[in-house]
């Protein structure tokens, strides 16, 4: 659910210019910021073409980007920090909550449990993230600048339509295939007796994330159709250039 | 003989701004209290508890002793009102978030069936560590309820269904997941035996009666009302001397008590259930010591929020 969704918190707050309530400064680094994620993400979209086009098949592309999207993606991060200072007006929570489940699926599973890196759900996700993150790293850039041109913002707000879903699949899929190597090696894993009279299942752990996607995929998915309603609700009026 | 002249009010919807209700021949000396019960006659569901009236529909909620009269309306008042959803008690509020813990301690220290391993069922630990820890927690948990029906008057009188639902599932959830640990056929004592456990348990019983002692000291501080409020001050109780450095003694202590039950068990869980209770205790000991400070001019530079010298 990390594929679109790591757009809501900014479309939570509507899509008004920002406010200027941070200096200068501030403004230049987040546009540096956004040019370098939008940068980065696209490295990622070309590296993954160049890789299908060399190979001549879908499989094990993940290898060809796996360094630079987990630069990225871990990068991404900062964005909580910029939310808790206040240069970007969205809730650190949300915000948090969106990163960390991306870095979680980067980190936790496919870095973590090899035998699921050659899996093509991994690249269902990662294309989903690629053309998700490109858009929405752009869209922020043309904000900050005062120069959204509408087909960007109506990427956004159309896009996820498809890329949600199938950025939710590849991610479910992902870690369904590696409960049974999290289950065979006991990775991640505490078990009883011990010292602190503590325990952790991983893989017990993985099926209740797997589970919270019911409840939470529909929210987001729904949230970022209202938002559609909202910002492209009024396509009549608008110009090109904001 | 004087003639009292009567208000009228019109009860309107904040959302559909429609007339819901209209009260006439209400007297100018009504307190929104009064006004709550009269609106309940049209819709006896709505217990005064669930409604709030406003004068602006953004305004501010009016409180139930104002006066109509004194309120900036005329002799025909137009009020909003909006449905707070079901209330319950704070005194049942509270009752119902700490019997949980009580008994779900209880059923994993008596090892009811299907929680652990078949073989271990209805068996008690070896470890005589674990009996008192349960001896421990159980007070905890009683000695709340009792602070609750005895000790603590609310200001509030009441709270929302879903955070009454919100509250329980965590101290609930909670005490089940530590209680599961610590009773557990596996449980590994603490590494440093008896001493361990009895400095811990020495340091609980001690943070056990602060605490109460504190609920005492602010309980009688309320006495007073409205006017005449004064913060807390130490009385001649060696255990609220610590109000000389903190504004929430009672979080103090509260924080320490479940430091000794994690030094008592040594136990990860209740570690980390330690933690977020002293995340949000100190939100809240915050908050306090800003309110104290503002009404106060001179309220004491020394004190801290919830822990001396330091947060």
């Amino acid at each position: 659910m990390s594929a679109a969704a790591a757009g809501t918190s900014k479309a939570a707050h509507g899509d008004v210019a920002p406010k200027k309530r941070r200096g200068p400064g501030a403004l230049a680094y987040l546009v540096i910021y956004n040019v370098v994620m939008t940068a980065g993400w696209l490295v990622i979209a070309v590296g993954l073409v160049r890789a299908y086009l060399a190979r001549g098949s879908y499989h094990g592309l993940y290898y060809s980007i796996e360094k630079p999207l987990k630069f990225f993606q871990t990068g991404a991060m900062l964005e909580i920090l910029h939310c808790a200072v206040g240069i970007v007006p969205s809730s650190v929570v949300l915000t948090g909550f969106q990163v960390m489940s991306r870095v979680f699926l980067t980190w936790a599973v496919t870095h973590s449990v090899r035998e699921v890196q050659s899996e093509d759900s991994v690249l269902l996700f990662v294309t989903a993230w690629t053309v998700t993150e490109i858009i929405r790293y752009s869209f922020y850039t043309f904000s900050l600048l005062n120069h959204l041109p509408f087909l960007i913002k109506w990427a956004r707000y159309t896009f996820f339509f498809v890329l949600y879903p199938m950025g939710v699949t590849g991610e479910l899929l992902t870690i369904y295939a590696a409960l049974p190597y999290v289950q065979k090696t006991g990775l991640y894993s505490v078990t009883l007796p011990n010292k602190y009279n503590f325990s952790f299942d991983y893989h017990s752990f993985l099926i209740l994330v797997m589970i919270s996607y019911i409840p939470l995929f529909p929210q987001l998915y729904f949230h970022m159709i209202r938002q559609r309603k909202k910002v492209l609700g009024h396509i009549e009026d608008y110009s090109k250039v904001e | 003989m004087s003639r009292t002249t009567f208000f009228e009010v019109a009860v309107l919807d904040a959302n559909t701004r429609e007339q819901i209700c209209f009260l006439d021949k209400v007297d100018p000396y009504s307190t929104i209290g009064n006004i709550k019960c009269l609106f309940q006659k049209s819709y006896p569901h709505w217990y005064p508890a669930r409604q709030a009236l406003k004068l602006d529909p953004k305004g501010k909620i009016l409180r139930d002793e104002e006066i109509l009269l004194h309120l900036p309306v005329g002799t025909t008042a137009t009020m909003f009102f909006i449905d707070l959803g079901p209330q319950l008690g704070w005194t049942m509020v509270f009752l119902a978030e700490y019997i949980g813990p009580l008994l779900t301690y209880l059923l994993f220290y008596f090892r009811v069936p299907y929680i652990y391993s078949h073989r271990y069922a209805s068996t008690s630990s070896p470890h005589p560590v674990v009996t008192r820890a349960c001896a421990c927690h159980t007070f905890h948990y009683v000695k709340r309820m009792i602070e609750t029906i005895f000790v603590h008057r609310f200001t509030h009188g009441t709270m929302p269904l879903r955070i009454i639902v919100r509250n329980c599932a965590y101290y609930w959830g909670f005490s089940a997941w530590l209680a599961y640990y610590i009773n557990h056929p596996l449980y590994t004592p603490p590494s440093y035996g008896e001493i361990q456990f009895n400095y811990g348990l020495i340091m609980f019983v001690m943070c056990e009666l602060g605490n109460f002692s504190i609920h005492v000291t602010l309980n009688n501080l309320r006495g007073d009302g409205i006017r005449g409020r004064r913060y807390p001050i130490p009385t001649k109780n060696p255990f609220t001397w610590l109000f000389l450095f903190v504004s929430c003694p009672n979080y103090t202590y509260e924080v320490g008590a479940w430091v000794s039950f994690s030094i008592m068990t040594q136990c990860l869980p209740v570690a980390f259930y330690t933690l977020l209770g002293f995340i949000q205790m100190s939100i809240w000991a915050k908050g306090k010591h800003r309110a104290y400070s503002r009404e106060f001019k001179d309220y004491p530079s020394l004190r801290m929020a919830i822990i001396p010298l330091i947060l």
